[in-house]
């Protein structure tokens, strides 16, 4: 008995500082990571380096919070980037309309992007990435073909608004629409029955549709709302910048948007959503595009330490 | 001999629907081919063929090593990086003469191709995100070793500049080398050992574990022959170019993926073959060919068509009940 | 046949987390034999095949072949020691050619090429030997599963396989294939190797096999020759009364209380091969039991009155509406319920949390708006982890993390919850330790008596008569006999299970 007794307690210890490392890598490569910036990078502790932290994570934070909930599922979508720039150009076309019709097409069309995605997985039972990998051609080509592949201008201090106002002077718009985006998300995933059935289907797919859980329905959903948000990140980009630009927006988001989640602790095989872990996996990998840049070492080295750091944090996941 | 005669399916003589869908993409490219001949006077010259192969040829390599990992049911999203890290390592060592410069950037590429293998098989990361990872590392790495700039290959040696640029008998090296590769690629994979255990490790994995095959290493040789080629490809490209390009093979993983499944190879891995491989190529070099000749639109058209047409073979493919995921 | 021993296991013993699989089995086979290796599901036959295969590794006892003592810690060493298994789920590569399954890892090479021709005409030998007539370059996925089972059996023989290990070969074949077959497997036995047989299938046990090993619950209940046996004899030691543990017989049917009215009937559905046109009634308030042996078809008829699987003819009356068979969401909204056999592929969803195992079928009652209620989510929860005794340290914890019995309650409950009017349990008590099949089953009582029907499978005789009002025979995919209570007796069941009887239907 008291041995029984003993060695539960040392097996839970082990276990504990295993958990502890699996639950909490995330954040602590977070915190090493600004603690390490805070010393070495000139002017990183200071608040304009924040604020531009948060505007420039802002489109990744969007779409990887759909990637969240698609990767929970058990799937996983390489489209996001061009519904990004679909979205951006189409949206941008249509500011004849006037503003908030502009913006509503723009998420119309994202969503149509998704629903048809969706549809084809649900209806052909085909894996995700072969259905998305054509759609992110696809979808690219249609966007640069709707202006001739040409930048479009505008002016529109009402669209612009929504990438660009601060509130109090300082408060960049795009943390309000963070904070609200993250909410949302969080909340379909934790509070709402779709929520259950995005990780059920992604925990044990079999078991998901014998207790009978449309996942027709499920799989349609997950698709529409990762590709809305990626088009409300296109369209937060399009008014930041004042133009659209069907070949650059959105270029390699999915890779960004992945790299995010899977830092952030979302199983790829899917399982639970930790939308959390997401907010913390987009800001890995913005604090390395930031630190990189700041430090005049050329861009293209955050590409390498952003692989190194994607494969460390799945290589410490992979046991779980 | 038996009381009972089983069941045997014979094979039939000739099975159109059989052959239809397995020379899918040979039927594809004619179609293709004769539109493209009636529609554009400019086509059918021999300066646009040694142009279209000319072309395809450097896909052509990565894809051949694309349908390799494709086969045994992964995927190499690093390709086209490694292709730009190969040329611009070809552009720098042009000087020390021809052999040099391809041996060189083919060992790097190797070594690339190892890494993906030891990701996907020790630490049993999915190819999707290991190549993933590896993809953006190595485009870092082309872009630190250029600074962002292109490596001019001034001191190269007239070979090397040859090798892209040259002719044999009025055809393209390029071609020459890309229609050897496919040959040879041919027969390996139905005449030598590995080739077969290619297919079996794609079929089914675990049953070729049980019948004693090395599937790690065929997986770590598969993804080191992909980044061989596409090694190869970055050098071709850099002597046509005269220069070694940090962005070159940009989006190439795509093209290649595309080329592979239009040419029949199935996505799961352990069906397919490199005859459809070639005309996947030639088909998605004839696209390209028809929009430039086209003209007047816009050859952004060429994404969407790349695109619809990627998708209808897979959804045709998923049909057959092979690439169901559950 | 050869009086001398090829394999010897030595008292055999394997546990896994919470389950001792085998408890010191021993098992004998002679050269040149056929030998039937037979007992229920969770008995510890597939887990005795696989660490002789190499696919587990035995906590205890030694391996005996040939007289040597061999150790066979993966699949490889024991097809090197001479031991090659015929899986059910055949283990070849369905895309590549016949003769190149036969030969993948081994092909005849001929100046570092391979060598085709020479391969065709050895693949040719072999299967002209065994009597089989195929092109060997036809694809093997194009072929029928009994030509792939016979090109895995000649595998078998091309890399000199001493014992050839048979799991379910006739499961999936037909009789004129099971003929062809047995046609083979003589011809091995004249080749002296031996076989080990198994089978679920008595007839075909006692027309092929030597000797017989049956298991039970991890142990070695019985050794025989087949000739020194009978198949009632057969069917009680597998399936016979474990001293153990004897559960009385429950009540008494009890007419009164048993209305006419029918749930479900079902009118000779067919899916083949396992479903050969089946018609059964579910009484409103019955615990009606399916009777048979393992792959007797009696869960594949359960999982088509759920929708789980389509039937391909035959009829469903639900309430005495003729129903279309849809997907399982349609069955529940019907009232039904349906506790899977395997539990952890196909019933829990192993990284959610208890409370979310149980709420998964009822969520579209709990929520508003798409939104969960979570205090009607916990009361609920609270309410069927105290009603079935679940135990678990909080409703937040990962069912995975539960044992069997507790994860088959947390099933229970994410049914019972939703007031069906059917339940149906295939195997409920598998994999469950003693006292809390006890609990399930006075469950399953409750149930009856709250008026909710049971369509409930268990390969436990016992069992079946605790639980049911009326038994259900199941054979080779057909009825073949029905019980009413006050006829239950263990050995009508198992005469009918055996024979097939119908003269007390």
């Amino acid at each position: 008995m008291e041995a029984t007794k003993k060695m539960t307690t040392s097996t839970n210890q082990t276990i504990d500082w295993k958990l502890f490392f699996n639950k909490y890598a995330t954040p602590v490569l977070l915190v090493i990571l600004i603690s390490f910036n805070v010393v070495f990078t000139p002017n990183f502790a200071n608040i304009n380096t924040m604020w531009n932290i948060l505007i420039q994570m802002t489109t990744i934070l969007l779409t990887a919070l759909g990637m969240t909930l698609v990767i929970a599922s058990g799937g996983i979508d390489i489209s996001v980037g061009s519904v990004m720039a679909i979205s951006s150009i189409i949206s941008a076309k249509s500011l004849g309309l006037g503003v908030l019709p502009a913006i509503l097409v723009g998420l119309l069309v994202a969503a149509v992007c998704g629903l048809f995605i969706g549809l084809i997985i649900a209806k052909f039972k085909i894996q995700p990435i072969i259905v998305t990998l054509p759609m992110m051609i696809g979808i690219r080509g249609i966007a640069q073909v709707t202006n001739d592949s040409q930048l479009l201008n505008f002016d529109s201090p009402a669209y612009s608004f929504i990438g660009t106002y601060k509130f109090a002077g300082n408060i960049p718009v795009q943390v309000l629409i963070m904070i609200i985006a993250v909410a949302v998300v969080y909340f379909i995933s934790n509070k709402m029955a779709f929520g259950r059935y995005v990780q059920a289907m992604g925990d044990n797919y079999r078991a998901s549709r014998l207790t009978g859980i449309n996942t027709f329905l499920v799989i349609i959903g997950i698709y529409v709302i990762s590709s809305a948000l990626a088009g409300f990140a296109g369209i937060i980009e399009t008014a930041r910048l004042s133009a659209a630009d069907a070949n650059a927006i959105g270029k390699l988001m999915e890779l960004d948007a992945i790299a995010a989640v899977a830092v952030g602790g979302t199983p790829m095989t899917g399982g639970r959503p930790n939308v959390i872990g997401t907010v913390f996996g987009v800001l890995i990998i913005q604090i390395i595009t930031v630190a990189v840049n700041m430090n005049n070492i050329p861009y293209t080295y955050s590409l390498v330490v952003k692989a190194i750091v994607i494969i460390l944090a799945l290589w410490a996941r992979r046991n779980k | 001999m038996n009381i009972v005669e089983l069941a045997v399916r014979k094979v039939k003589a000739f099975d159109f629907k059989k052959f239809f869908k397995d020379e899918g993409a040979l039927i594809t490219f004619i179609i293709l081919f004769l539109f493209a001949t009636f529609k554009y006077e400019q086509f059918f010259t021999v300066l646009n063929f040694k142009n279209v192969l000319r072309q395809v040829s450097m896909l052509g390599f990565v894809a051949i090593g694309m349908t390799f990992v494709i086969l045994i049911g992964g995927i190499d999203l690093s390709v086209g990086s490694t292709l730009a890290v190969a040329g611009v390592v070809a552009a720098k060592v042009c000087s020390y003469g021809v052999a040099v410069s391809i041996i060189i950037p083919i060992l790097i590429g190797i070594v690339f191709g190892l890494i993906n293998g030891i990701l996907v098989t020790k630490l049993k990361i999915v190819p999707f995100i290991a190549t993933l990872a590896t993809m953006l590392a190595i485009r870092g790495i082309a872009y630190i070793a250029t600074g962002e700039l292109s490596v001019g290959a001034n001191s190269a040696s007239e070979s090397f500049i040859q090798l892209g640029r040259g002719f044999v008998f009025g055809i393209p090296i390029p071609a020459i080398l890309f229609i050897l590769a496919i040959i040879v690629a041919i027969l390996i994979s139905k005449k030598t050992r590995f080739g077969r255990h290619v297919y079996a490790v794609g079929g089914n994995e675990d049953a070729s574990r049980m019948m004693g095959l090395k599937v790690d290493a065929i997986k770590m040789a598969v993804y080191a022959l992909s980044g061989a080629l596409s090694a190869f490809a970055g050098v071709i490209l850099a002597s046509r170019l005269g220069a070694g390009q940090p962005v070159a093979g940009d989006g190439w993983e795509l093209t290649a993926i595309a080329a592979t499944v239009i040419g029949g190879t199935l996505i799961v891995g352990g069906v397919g073959k490199f005859s459809g491989t070639f005309f996947g190529v030639l088909i998605i070099g004839l696209i390209q060919n028809m929009f430039n000749m086209q003209g007047n639109l816009n050859v952004w058209w060429q994404n969407i068509l790349m695109g619809a047409i990627l998708l209808g073979v897979v959804v045709a493919q998923s049909q057959t009940g092979k690439v169901s995921k559950a | 046949m050869d009086e001398r021993i090829l394999l010897h296991m030595k008292s055999i013993s394997k546990s896994f987390p919470g389950v001792k699989a085998l408890k010191g089995v021993d098992l004998e086979v002679k050269k040149g034999e056929v030998h039937a290796l037979m007992g229920e599901n969770g008995a510890g036959k597939s887990t005795l095949i696989k660490v002789l295969t190499g696919v587990h590794i035995e906590d205890e006892g030694e391996i005996y072949f040939e007289d040597k003592q061999i150790f066979t810690n993966t699949t490889l060493q024991a097809q090197k020691c001479g031991i090659s298994t015929i899986y059910q789920e055949l283990d070849l590569i369905p895309e590549l050619s016949i003769c190149e399954n036969i030969f993948l890892g081994r092909e005849i090479m001929k100046k570092g090429i391979i060598d085709w021709k020479a391969t065709q005409k050895r693949a040719k030998e072999i299967l002209d030997d065994m009597g089989i007539d195929v092109e060997v370059t036809s694809i093997l996925s194009s072929q029928s599963t009994a030509i792939q089972q016979m090109v895995s059996i000649a595998r078998a023989i091309s890399i000199n396989a001493r014992l050839v290990v048979m799991d379910e070969p006739t499961s999936s074949l037909d009789d004129k294939e099971v003929r062809v077959l047995f046609e083979v497997i003589k011809k091995l036995k004249a080749q002296n190797i031996s076989v080990i047989f198994i089978s679920h299938r008595l007839d075909e046990i006692f027309e092929i096999c030597d000797a017989i090993t049956i298991l039970k619950d991890g142990e070695r209940v019985g050794y025989s020759l087949i000739k020194d046996i009978t198949k009632l004899e057969l069917v009680s030691k597998m399936i016979g009364k474990d001293a153990s543990q004897i559960i009385s017989r429950k009540k008494s049917y009890n007419k009164d209380k048993m209305s006419n009215e029918n749930i479900i009937v079902t009118k000779n559905i067919v899916r083949d091969p396992k479903v050969k046109g089946i018609d059964i009634e579910v009484k409103k308030g019955e615990v009606l039991g399916l009777a048979g042996l393992l792959g007797s078809g009696r869960t594949e008829l359960a999982r088509l009155i759920f929708g789980a699987d389509l039937p391909q003819g035959g009829e469903l009356y639900i309430n005495g509406k003729k129903e279309k068979f849809n997907l399982p969401k349609d069955a529940i909204k019907k009232g039904m319920g349906f506790c899977p056999e395997d539990r952890k592929i196909e019933g829990i969803i192993p990284n959610m949390s208890v409370k979310e195992n149980i709420t998964l079928a009822i969520l579209p009652r709990l929520t508003k708006m798409g939104i969960v209620s979570r205090k009607e989510q916990e009361k609920i929860v609270n309410k069927f982890i105290q009603a079935l005794k679940i135990k678990t340290p909080h409703m937040n914890q990962a069912v995975k993390n539960l044992s069997g019995g507790n994860q088959q309650k947390v099933i229970l409950a994410r049914w019972m919850c939703m007031n069906p009017e059917l339940l149906i349990l295939d195997e409920p008590t598998r994999g469950i330790d003693v006292g809390a099949k006890k609990e399930i089953l006075d469950l399953i009582e409750q149930l009856a008596s709250d008026n909710i029907s049971v369509l409930m499978i268990s390969s436990e005789i016992e069992e079946l008569m605790h639980a049911c009002d009326r038994i259900a025979v199941i054979r080779d995919g057909k009825k073949v006999g029905e019980l009413y209570a006050e006829e239950i007796g263990e050995e009508a069941i198992m005469n009918s299970i055996a024979e097939g009887h119908q003269s007390f239907a």
